[in-house]
């Protein structure tokens, strides 16, 4: 099966991780991954801002981009419910663009959604070892995806892993108050929004911070840390605890595997 | 009103100029400064969050015990009910009106605030008015109806228990349905001592039975009652209004004058999408399967009943002040859907943003929360609240908490867009400019990671703090204060820097690796 990884700016920029675990374990569950290296990012600053024009170019460039592939995987949330829910919408004005548009919307999965969806991922048969204590915050976008008939999967995905003691984080639906640019506009809103969000993730005592969403990511770190002056928990994403607990990357496993060292059976 | 010889007591002080100035600001108006005290207002963060995420957790919980899967359903209908209504607007208000005479009301529109204001003051002098009791609605508290009575000489009391204490205290309401969420108890003991010459006491028990004694004094004097509506009901004539206090009926039993003020968007085509309405609007609100008073006014007192307003004496003023502006809109994703609102206020206790601005106050205006948001850039003007559609993380709270279906975060992305075709008020020209090369990098790669690649540079030699960790992947830097426009996130989180090494780099080792170099 032959997918493309949306990457997304944030992600390329500040979670690079992210992509590189998301990356292996595609492969090790049998995808013929690649990367198209133009793409830059989806549009949804422009888009959420109002900037619609400017939303609308860099969605043009995006579904043209990714037309060749039969999958897009992105390990964003926000990402995949830009280029699913608005794409078609936004390049309406076009019909051939907009039927581009509606099949990349179908294409593109966000990368939980991906695994059990379209992989039928079972857990079990993979051996999955990690051991830690870990929370997760499920990105507001996943309520879209939800909408849509796709529900979260990580919370069961991580519920699955040998060694991994679970923790749910206290109101885990409330938004961390990143919102892109209001993250700026509004600091003491999304700042109070970001502490709450900190001192729910510092209640559950992990030590690793579960967030498929590098915005939610960058906001929810750097509340822990500032509150912690300077301790805050590990954060990384579904596709870096899954790299991980496959041996596929170094991580809190009690045997870590090299890059090709994985002892867990090939699907 | 049966109780004979009750105690009256002093009627309660015409109100402060506060709650004008709350609801009413001057225009445009501009959030920063509420929303600074709000946000370093610790208590009355958590007044405002505790009393909405009860409501919030009891609502889900209703709608989960009381629809279960069916929910989508239910939300659905009540939607296209509400839809329906609208896209036929005209038919649906030509049968109310006409429906409402037979039944014995006179039917008044009102094209704005100033024409409903001089409506009701036309009857309140017509009758001879003097003192009125009025129930709690949001749409009298948008044409600002009882200043306008009191500067005319008719004394006017609110008789919501909320909006009592709010009248007495000179302080106007801060959610749509429960308007004294920002208040704190001890403010309400020192207003019933100040005002109503009360002993001192903090228990809301006896709070509400002091107010209960004074306010069924005033019901018995009262000469003209006004309420709002929560429906019209189109075949029928009917106004519905829903209280859980009594108070709405109390208004209209013994008074001889009723005026309803109500916008055209409450019209229903009948009762049986008023059942649909109803079983959402109390679980939406409050949880309730039904509010505990819901009052049903198909004209004046009949021959048998024994008590109600006289013959001539119901009035119903039918109100636009913007709202066909919004109906012209119409069409998927159009400006119209924001009118199906029903005023539950399920938005504003999902929203993280209404909790941590305080309440409704911070809005500057009369609806607030994620509903506020759109609606009264809606109808006042974009350029006079640039703010208020800015306000908000989209998080999408409100869309799934509404019970009509409002997509909420699609309206404020529709209304950025709308203000990006204005004139912007400062701050926002400079971003449509950050924004427009911002696109212009992301629409060529290379210059996109030339400038990655040297933001990367510059954050890693600003960053302030942090050990670098031996994976070049997760050696990541810390900096606890940003230059420029970027120091508002430094002001309450740490920004990370990129780490050392990049995903590109890693991609062209990992193809060269696996494919002989080829790229994709």
């Amino acid at each position: 099966m032959k997918v493309a990884l949306l990457i997304t700016c944030l992600t390329e920029n500040f979670f690079p991780r992210a992509g590189v675990a998301a990356v292996k374990v595609l492969e090790h569950l049998g995808c013929e991954v690649h990367f198209p290296r133009d793409q830059t990012c989806c549009g949804q600053p422009m888009f959420n801002s109002g900037h619609h024009a400017h939303a609308r170019d860099l969605a043009e460039r995006t579904v043209r981009i990714f037309a060749p592939w039969e999958h897009v995987v992105t390990p964003s949330a926000s990402c995949a419910a830009m280029v699913r829910e608005h794409y078609p919408a936004l390049l309406a004005d076009d019909p051939a663009l907009r039927a581009a548009a509606e099949s990349l919307a179908h294409r593109t999965h966000e990368f939980a959604s991906f695994l059990t969806r379209v992989l039928n991922f079972d857990p079990r048969a993979h051996g999955l070892r990690w051991d830690g204590a870990a929370t997760y915050h499920p990105a507001c976008h996943l309520r879209a995806l939800a909408r849509e008939g796709a529900p979260d999967a990580t919370p069961a995905l991580l519920r699955s892993i040998d060694g991994l003691r679970y923790t749910p984080l206290d109101r885990a639906d409330q938004c961390c108050g990143f919102g892109g640019l209001f993250a700026v506009t509004y600091p003491d809103l999304s700042g109070a929004m970001a502490r709450d969000k900190a001192d729910a993730v510092r209640a559950t005592g992990a030590n690793a911070l579960v967030c498929n969403d590098a915005g939610c990511a960058m906001n929810i770190t750097g509340a822990c840390r500032r509150a912690g002056r300077g301790e805050a928990p590990r954060t990384l994403s579904l596709a870096e605890i899954l790299a991980e607990a496959l041996g596929l990357m170094p991580g809190p496993r009690a045997s870590v595997g090299d890059e090709n060292g994985s002892e867990a059976p090939q699907p | 009103m049966s109780s004979p010889a009750h105690p009256t007591g002093p009627v309660a002080s015409a109100p402060a100029p506060g709650g004008d100035h709350l609801l009413e600001p001057p225009l445009p108006y501009r959030m920063a400064p509420r929303l600074a005290r709000a946000t370093k207002n610790i208590q009355l963060q958590q007044f405002v969050a505790t009393a909405t995420r009860l409501k919030d957790t009891k609502r889900i919980a209703s709608f989960e015990a009381t629809f279960g899967d069916r929910l989508g359903a239910v939300r659905d209908l009540a939607a296209s009910i509400k839809q329906h209504t609208l896209d036929h607007l005209d038919h649906y208000l030509e049968q109310f009106i006409d429906n409402a005479q037979r039944a014995g009301a006179t039917v008044h529109y009102a094209a704005d605030a100033a024409e409903a204001r001089d409506i009701c003051l036309r009857i309140a002098r017509d009758t001879n008015s003097t003192l009125c009791v009025k129930s709690k609605s949001m749409v009298t508290e948008e044409i600002r109806l009882l200043p306008a009575l009191e500067a005319a000489g008719v004394k006017t009391v609110e008789t919501d228990l909320g909006e009592f204490i709010l009248q007495l205290d000179g302080d106007a309401p801060s959610h749509i349905v429960t308007p004294m969420i920002h208040k704190d108890r001890t403010a309400v003991a020192r207003a019933f001592v100040r005002e109503l010459g009360a002993p001192y006491t903090e228990d809301p028990a006896q709070l509400t039975g002091i107010a209960r004694e004074h306010l069924r004094g005033l019901y018995r004097r009262a000469d003209l009652g006004i309420t709002g509506a929560n429906f019209l009901v189109a075949s029928t004539g009917s106004v519905v209004v829903c209280t859980n206090e009594g108070n709405a009926g109390f208004c209209i039993s013994g008074t001889r004058t009723h005026i309803v003020v109500a916008g055209i968007e409450k019209l229903i085509p009948g009762p049986e999408h008023l059942a649909v309405l109803l079983k959402l609007l109390a679980r939406s609100s409050t949880a309730q399967p039904l509010t505990v008073y819901t009052t049903l006014i198909t004209g004046p007192r009949k021959q048998h009943d024994p008590d109600g307003p006289d013959q001539g004496g119901v009035h119903i003023i039918l109100l636009d002040n913007g709202r066909t502006d919004l109906l012209r809109r119409g069409g998927p994703g159009g400006a119209r859907e924001i009118l199906r609102c029903i005023r539950c206020g399920a938005c504003l206790n999902a929203c993280p943003v209404f909790r941590k601005a305080g309440g409704g106050h911070a809005y500057g205006a009369v609806y607030s929360g994620p509903i506020g948001a759109i609606l009264t850039p809606s109808l006042k003007g974009l350029h006079n609240y640039p703010d208020l559609p800015h306000a908000s993380s989209l998080c999408g709270a409100c869309g799934d908490a509404c019970p009509v279906c409002i997509d909420i975060p699609a309206h404020l992305i529709r209304l950025r867009a709308e203000m990006t075709g204005l004139g912007l008020p400062r701050g926002m020209r400079a971003r449509k400019a950050v924004i427009a090369l911002w696109t212009f990098l992301l629409k060529h790669p290379r210059l996109y990671r030339l400038a990655a690649a040297t933001q990367r540079t510059i954050l890693r030699a600003l960053a302030d703090d942090g050990p670098g960790a031996p994976d070049p992947m997760a050696d990541r830097r810390w900096l606890s204060a940003l230059p420029g426009p970027a120091a508002a996130w430094t002001q309450h989180r740490d920004f990370p820097t990129p780490p050392a090494a990049d995903f590109r780099s890693w991609w062209t080792a990992h193809e060269r690796a696996r494919h002989g170099g080829r790229d994709s």
